[in-house]
């Protein structure tokens, strides 16, 4: 293994640099105008496409009797074509949804594909041996005239989607906006479609009529995963695209009776789940991390402000609470607040006497802040937004945690604070302000 | 005698395949439905490496289970993920069927599956296959009673639930505020799809059987307004496509299951496009005055 290894990767054998470099191209072409395909959501008529592909290609060979690249690859493109414009029309035309005439086309066309090419099989014509790698892929199987066709139109692929990166970029993106700015959007999108068609064409030698979908869908998904920019987004697909191709041509030199497809999907699926899990900021994990660290600072936010609000309400905010006082004014999981008070007390938030808990000088201060902030965005809905004063409440208490100090410093010029005891509005608990820390209530200017 | 249980075969497998393909579309799960035929190959693989023998009920349960296993790997994807719905279909089936056609490529002598047996099937082949009574006696092909129990299952589940399946298909929102259990209807759904892909995965292959599941049902749609109807149509037009597939199959000396999904797609485009032609060329009206 360790030796098959270090053969291949000399990479001193010229069939095994043929074939590396030809699958590389496919795979790493492919990837690239996947990226387009899975912005305008389009990755599933690629898998129609690939099937399609295979009566093109049964036709195409019936009809000329060879297996040259060229006339191949043109019966391939015409029925991927035609399988496009079938799931286009049946889905205006009739009461059709996409999903069906997609799975129609895919499954239908694939089964005339199998009719031709076993009634081919069973003609006994020696020149169809090896027509069935179209099936799983064989890159072992490509020999260097085939690979000159197909390395040319992957090269050719990669050239035009660099060149009309700008505008392929504006279609995906946004459609409106590319017609309203006088681009070709129909003849950009038949490109589009087209490149899509002839990358499939092109891959299937590698990876396979059953599998291509994968190389259209899979290694942009994964690149999306650790960029917000297309251009890193393509080239990272490509890259992955192209070790997942790697993993094939090495497979396909140490087992060649072994199909590669299934390796190139194995490959760029564990990639793929790899970075859905991991990607730093999108990834599963980050995002659970993330979201575990709010429902902390909420947690902890919500029972200074239960303190200190308490405090407002009986006139004096430091005194020792129960946990049965807390959880009688706030019902929550015992469990989860007596993390959160231990949390707070950690950080000097609280104080623990017998027992009870005390709020420390800092901790009033940062329970004042926060029911500010919700007592703020309360006033700021009611004022500005014209919402009924009794359906703020909930908002409030799910944006009292995002709110920064800039944000609530800015609000404070915005909504005009009601004067201590005449407020008229139901939020007479607005008073606070007043009560207990002995602060004046500043009125913006011009009030 | 042996074209005669090729036909009844076929049709068994289309016309279970047909029933299930319904809700299927109407409940836009087309594609689901695809993704669940390619998924049960590795279960399918490794059922049939323990039990030896392809039709036990081992390997169907073990199968099918798969089927499960891959709509809740989408719907993880979708859901925890956040990866758009048709990216979380493609990758996950894709990378199940890959598993299945390396297990099958490395245990190749020890199982009687082929790489390319699994695409269509071998239908010629199911009537030889045969189940030898406790006499002796020759009781027929196996495959006829596998598809026979499974279209016993799929019909009692229709006709036993059939209130329930059509709420939650047409107005799920309606179903959920009268209480009911949409996941629960979804899964045993997606449970029926997996089975029926199962057992019919003998006959037709894993990647044929997703024109049986569409074709049928989607030609009938075309034809009928009433779900009733729809499911009576898309068997009839199962049973059309199982008879026309095998005529077609022995004309051009080629797969059965193949020539089954061109012949559904034949039935499918030729509606299509009749009324379609229809369309085009309204009838003038009569004017009154002449």
């Amino acid at each position: 293994m360790q030796q098959a290894l270090a053969e291949f990767f000399s990479f001193s054998d010229p069939n095994i640099r043929y074939v590396l470099l030809g699958t590389l191209l496919l795979t790493g072409s492919a990837a690239m105008i996947g990226s387009f395909a899975l912005l305008r959501k389009k990755v599933l008529v690629g898998d129609a496409v690939a099937h399609a592909v295979l009566p093109g290609v049964c036709l195409a060979f019936i009809i000329t009797g060879t297996k040259h690249p060229v006339p191949l690859s043109l019966g391939a493109s015409i029925t991927g074509w035609l399988a496009l414009v079938s799931i286009d029309q049946i889905t205006n035309r009739s009461k059709i949804k996409e999903d069906t005439a997609i799975a129609l086309v895919l499954s239908v066309t694939f089964g005339l594909g199998i009719l031709l090419l076993t009634a081919i099989q069973h003609t006994g014509n020696a020149e169809q041996v090896g027509l069935s790698n179209f099936l799983f892929g064989k890159a072992a199987a490509l020999v260097s005239d085939d690979l000159k066709t197909l390395a040319l139109l992957g090269l050719m692929l990669i050239i035009i989607v660099l060149l009309f990166f700008k505008e392929f970029t504006l279609v995906a993106f946004d459609k409106a906006f590319a017609q309203a700015s006088g681009l070709p959007v129909r003849r950009l999108e038949l490109l589009l479609t087209s490149l899509t068609v002839l990358a499939i064409v092109v891959g299937i030698r590698a990876v396979g009529i059953l599998l291509m979908a994968v190389m259209l869908i899979t290694p942009p998904a994964a690149a999306r995963f650790w960029t917000n920019h297309l251009p890193t987004m393509v080239l990272l697909a490509a890259v992955l695209g192209m070790i997942a191709g790697l993993a094939g041509s090495f497979v396909s030199y140490i087992a060649p009776a072994m199909p590669t497809g299934p390796w190139i999907v194995m490959t760029i699926s564990v990639v793929a789940y790899g970075s859905f899990l991991l990607a730093p900021r999108r990834g599963l994990l980050a995002r659970r991390i993330r979201q575990r660290k709010h429902q902390k600072k909420t947690l902890t936010e919500n029972i200074l402000k239960l303190f200190y609000e308490l405090g407002v309400t009986e006139g004096s905010v430091g005194t020792k609470r129960t946990l049965y006082d807390l959880l009688k004014s706030r019902s929550m999981p015992t469990s989860r607040l007596v993390a959160g008070l231990k949390r707070l007390q950690k950080h000097k938030m609280l104080q623990q006497e017998g027992l009870g808990w005390r709020l420390t000088a800092a901790g009033s201060r940062k329970g004042k802040e926060i029911s500010q902030r919700h007592h703020l965005w309360k006033l700021y809905l009611t004022q500005h937004l014209k919402t009924e004063a009794d359906h703020t409440h909930e908002d409030a208490e799910s944006i009292e945690h995002i709110i920064t100090p800039e944000l609530a410093e800015e609000l404070r010029g915005l909504v005009k604070l009601p004067v201590t005891g005449k407020s008229t509005t139901q939020h007479t608990h607005w008073t606070f302000e007043g009560a207990g820390q002995g602060q004046p209530v500043k009125t913006p200017a011009g009030e | 005698m042996e074209t005669v249980w090729i036909v009844l075969i076929a049709s068994l497998a289309a016309i279970n395949c047909s029933l299930i393909g319904t809700y299927l579309m109407l409940r836009r799960l087309a594609m689901i439905g695809d993704a669940i035929a390619h998924a049960v190959l590795p279960g399918i693989v490794i059922a049939s490496l323990l039990a030896s023998s392809k039709t036990s009920l081992v390997a169907l349960v073990g199968a099918g289970s798969v089927g499960i296993v891959v709509t809740l790997l989408i719907e993880f994807l979708h859901g925890q993920v956040k990866l758009q719905p048709d990216a979380a279909i493609g990758i996950n089936f894709t990378w199940l069927f890959a598993l299945g056609v390396i297990l099958i490529s490395f245990l190749s002598k020890k199982t009687d599956l082929d790489p390319e047996c699994v695409l269509y099937g071998e239908i010629a082949y199911a009537p030889l296959d045969t189940w030898v009574g406790p006499g002796g006696i020759n009781l027929g092909p196996r495959a006829v009673y596998v598809l026979a129990a499974m279209l016993l299952v799929n019909l009692s589940f229709i006709l036993l639930s059939y209130k329930e399946l059509s709420v939650t298909t047409f107005d799920p929102a309606f179903a959920a505020t009268i209480g009911m259990n949409t996941t629960l209807w979804h899964y045993a759904l997606m449970g029926a799809t997996s089975y029926t892909t199962v057992a019919t995965f003998e006959v037709v292959g894993a990647v044929i059987v997703v024109a049986l599941l569409v074709a049928p049902p989607a030609t009938a749609y075309l034809l009928t307004q009433r779900l009733h109807k729809t499911l009576v149509v898309a068997a009839l037009l199962g049973i059309l496509t199982a008879v026309g597939g095998c005529y077609l199959a022995l004309w051009v000396n080629g797969s059965i299951a193949g020539a089954m999904a061109t012949t559904a797609g034949g039935l499918f485009f030729s509606t299509f496009l009749i009324q379609q032609w229809h369309k085009k060329s309204p009838q003038v009206p009569i004017s009154p005055v002449t």
